[in-house]
């Protein structure tokens, strides 16, 4: 890499007094002065959320309305910050559409305090029911309210469009006699 | 109306002109604060403090939602917040003077306005008279040798602290003002060269060079920043050193001093402060103003005399009084304007770059242009 | 009422006076001779000397106490470490009291002040004029005589403050 010695001219006088470029300087401040604000006015104006955001982890509904998670633990396993509880529970066998699943969640909890909205729990989900969204402000005056327990998760995810249908297709297959 | 206040007791009179003096410049330097925040948010390209509303003016429609997105209500908010929060006393300090020094800083910023006149009218016979609220014909030097007290408060404060901060905050504070305030002085000597004509009887009155900035003529109607370019120059970057505003405000400092002399401050200690500081603004802009920028004259080469008996108003002391106070306060505020304008365009100046710039450029300047310009009015008014 | 105001100032100043040399503390005194400086001020003023009053304020009160302030917190002297009296310092301080107490005695016995005619107090627009006017005709002398001193004192300072690295170029 060659070395180029630069001649740095010597200031002018005029550039040695400061004063024309104090002027420039006041000429672009008043220009800023009367160009629009560029700052969001936040509770009433909220950000464009762009995709891939990761907000809030919530667990989801399929389109028919059914809970998703089987309660496998593969995110409370992974999560970095055990920031994830499960108790697993059995779904009744009084749900005969849902029998074959055989397990969901009795109680899920995250504790916000500990999240660390890595994503990993999404990653690792098998089932597709749990996704950080685009809720950003999570707020609450005590430490149990920063606790998202399993109707909160199911409030803030909602119902996102699903490719798979994935128990129905077993339970076709069984239905249909080649189940694996 | 006139009569039956100087009618008044003496004593009564100064007790309502002191009061006067204190409900002006409080809320002129509150409003300065507000619009410092605003003009600074503006800059920045931010809408700045847009969210306190008072009850009764939520109802005013449309006004009520202006004034508030201009932040008009948050110079009440942030009075209110100054008197009532807590005012803690470390226990580091040395507590009288600690106390003292925010008094101290209050001192000659209010003392000062009593100096400096503020408008003018026209009396029966068509002669312009200043108002003010003492005629002293020293006008300049008592504003100079006032407004030089307030350095106290700084240092006092600096050394009150007992903590390294404050204390350097002081000691760049002390330092610097009596630099700048050689050539401060210095500067304003051609006007009063000019002004103290031969024949003339010998004046420092402000109210005395806004009269000769109304003069008829081409010399007589200019001001004096137009016939005395450098002059203003050097007053006003003086005044910048002199009021502790940016790029001079070495005294704060806040990159490399935390807080400068006031870290250890807060509450209303802290607001007495700031106040002042608007205050030592406010009168700077004043003299500014009355020196090289007409005074009351609304134009160059149009004076207020002119100006009145164009809107036919000559013949009313109280609509010319009030139109004179207008236009002179409408000048200062303008000149207020640039101070938080230079703020956010120059950059703060190294400690050893304002003493440079303090000994080594301004005062051979000052002294160049007085040697000047003396010969020059020499030669002129010969 | 301005004999009132011309008493009231006289002890202030005296009293402040006092302070400056009784306070042991040095920033104290130095506040106290910021204080004596205003009651002289106040004084002038009360004498319709305003130029005087205003002059005193800017140089001394402004400018000479701050920097008397400025170095009492440059070397960060503590107060209350008085070395012990010597018996030179007793003897100089017994001629200079002597010196003092002489020079009251003989203003008192042997002075002759003219009588003050107050027609003749020049109006305070002139003052002004006058004042500047005999600077720089009788009294320009002493006025030249005093800058080459202050001057040459400043030099002197600048010497022996500054370092310089060859001191055979000054010498």
């Amino acid at each position: 890499m060659a070395v180029i010695p630069l001649e740095r001219k010597p200031l002018s006088f005029a550039e040695r007094t400061y004063l024309p470029a104090i002027a420039s300087g006041l000429k672009t401040t008043l220009k800023h002065l009367f160009a629009p604000n560029i700052t969001m006015e936040y509770p009433e104006q909220r950000p464009a959320i762009p995709p891939g955001y990761r907000g809030v982890p919530t667990l989801v509904k399929d389109p028919h309305g059914r809970e998703k998670c089987v309660s496998c633990q593969l995110c409370e396993f992974v999560c970095p910050p055990k920031a994830i509880r499960i108790t697993p529970g059995e779904i009744p066998a009084d749900a005969p559409e849902r029998a074959h699943v055989e397990k969901g969640p009795q109680a899920f909890d995250i504790d916000m305090l500990r999240c660390i909205y890595c994503g990993l729990c999404q990653e690792v989900c098998p089932e597709e029911a749990i996704f950080l969204q685009n809720q950003y402000s999570m707020t609450g005056y005590t430490r149990e309210e920063m606790v998202n327990h399993k109707d909160r998760l199911y409030e803030l995810g909602g119902t996102l469009p699903d490719e798979h249908f994935k128990w129905d297709k077993k339970l076709d297959a069984e239905k249909h006699g080649n189940a694996h | 109306m006139a009569d039956f206040y100087f009618n008044l007791p003496l004593w009564f009179r100064l007790l309502v002109q002191g009061f006067a003096v204190i409900m002006v410049v409080f809320p002129i330097a509150g409003f300065c604060s507000l619009a410092e925040r605003k003009v600074s948010a503006w800059i920045q390209g931010r809408p700045g403090p847009n969210r306190a509303l008072p009850v009764f003016i939520a109802w005013v429609p449309v006004l009520g939602p202006f004034l508030q997105r201009l932040g008009i209500f948050h110079f009440m908010a942030d009075g209110g917040k100054m008197l009532f929060k807590e005012d803690s006393l470390p226990g580091h300090v040395n507590k009288f003077y600690f106390i003292l020094a925010p008094i101290v800083a209050m001192m000659p910023a209010l003392t000062t306005v009593t100096t400096v006149p503020f408008g003018a009218y026209l009396d029966a016979a068509g002669q312009v008279i200043p108002l003010g609220l003492a005629r002293v014909d020293i006008g300049l030097l008592a504003v100079f040798a006032v407004s030089s007290l307030g350095v106290y408060s700084l240092i006092l404060a600096g050394w009150a602290s007992n903590s390294k901060y404050p204390f350097l905050g002081g000691v760049r504070a002390s330092a610097q003002l009596i630099s700048y305030e050689l050539a401060m002085t210095l500067s304003v000597v051609p006007v009063f060269l000019w002004i103290n004509s031969p024949g003339m009887p010998g004046t420092m009155s402000l109210a005395r060079a806004v009269e000769f900035q109304s003069l008829p003529g081409f010399f007589g109607g200019a001001w004096f920043i137009f016939i005395m370019p450098v002059a203003a120059l050097i007053f006003l970057v003086s005044l910048f050193a002199e009021t502790n505003r940016h790029p001079f405000d070495m005294a704060e400092g806040e990159a490399d001093l935390v807080g400068g002399f006031h870290t250890e401050y807060g509450a209303f200690k802290w607001g007495l402060f700031f106040v002042a500081e608007y205050a030592h603004m406010l009168i700077g802009s004043g003299v500014f103003t009355l020196l090289f920028l007409g005074g009351w004259n609304p134009l160059p080469w149009v004076t207020l005399a002119q100006f009145a008996a164009l809107l036919h108003v000559a013949q009313l002391p109280l609509v010319v009084g009030l139109l004179s106070i207008g236009i002179f306060l409408g000048k200062v505020i303008a000149l207020i304007f640039f101070f938080m304008w230079v703020r956010w365009t120059v950059p703060r100046f190294r400690y050893d770059q304002v003493m440079k710039l303090g000994w080594q450029k301004l005062l051979p300047l000052a002294i160049a242009n007085l040697i000047a310009y003396a010969i020059g009015i020499a030669v002129i008014q010969k | 009422m301005a004999q009132l105001l011309f008493n009231l100032f006289a002890v202030f100043t005296l009293v402040t006076a006092a302070g400056v040399v009784l306070n042991k503390n040095v920033v104290n005194a130095a506040m106290c001779l910021l204080l004596t400086l205003v009651g002289v001020a106040g004084l002038f003023v009360a004498l319709n000397a305003y130029l005087l009053a205003f002059i005193l304020l800017l140089v001394y009160a402004g400018a000479v106490v701050a920097l008397f302030l400025f170095i009492i917190m440059l070397l960060d002297t503590k107060g209350d470490q008085r070395p012990g009296l010597k018996h030179l310092s007793l003897i100089a301080r017994a001629i200079a009291l002597a010196l003092v107490a002489g020079g009251v005695v003989s203003f008192f016995v042997r002075s002759r002040l003219p009588e003050p005619s107050l027609g003749a107090t020049p109006a305070l627009g002139a003052e002004l004029k006058l004042y500047a006017y005999q600077l720089f005709t009788t009294y320009l002398l002493p006025v030249q005589v005093i800058g080459f001193l202050l001057l040459i004192a400043m030099l002197g300072v600048i010497v022996l403050s500054k370092k310089f690295d060859g001191l055979e170029d000054i010498k």
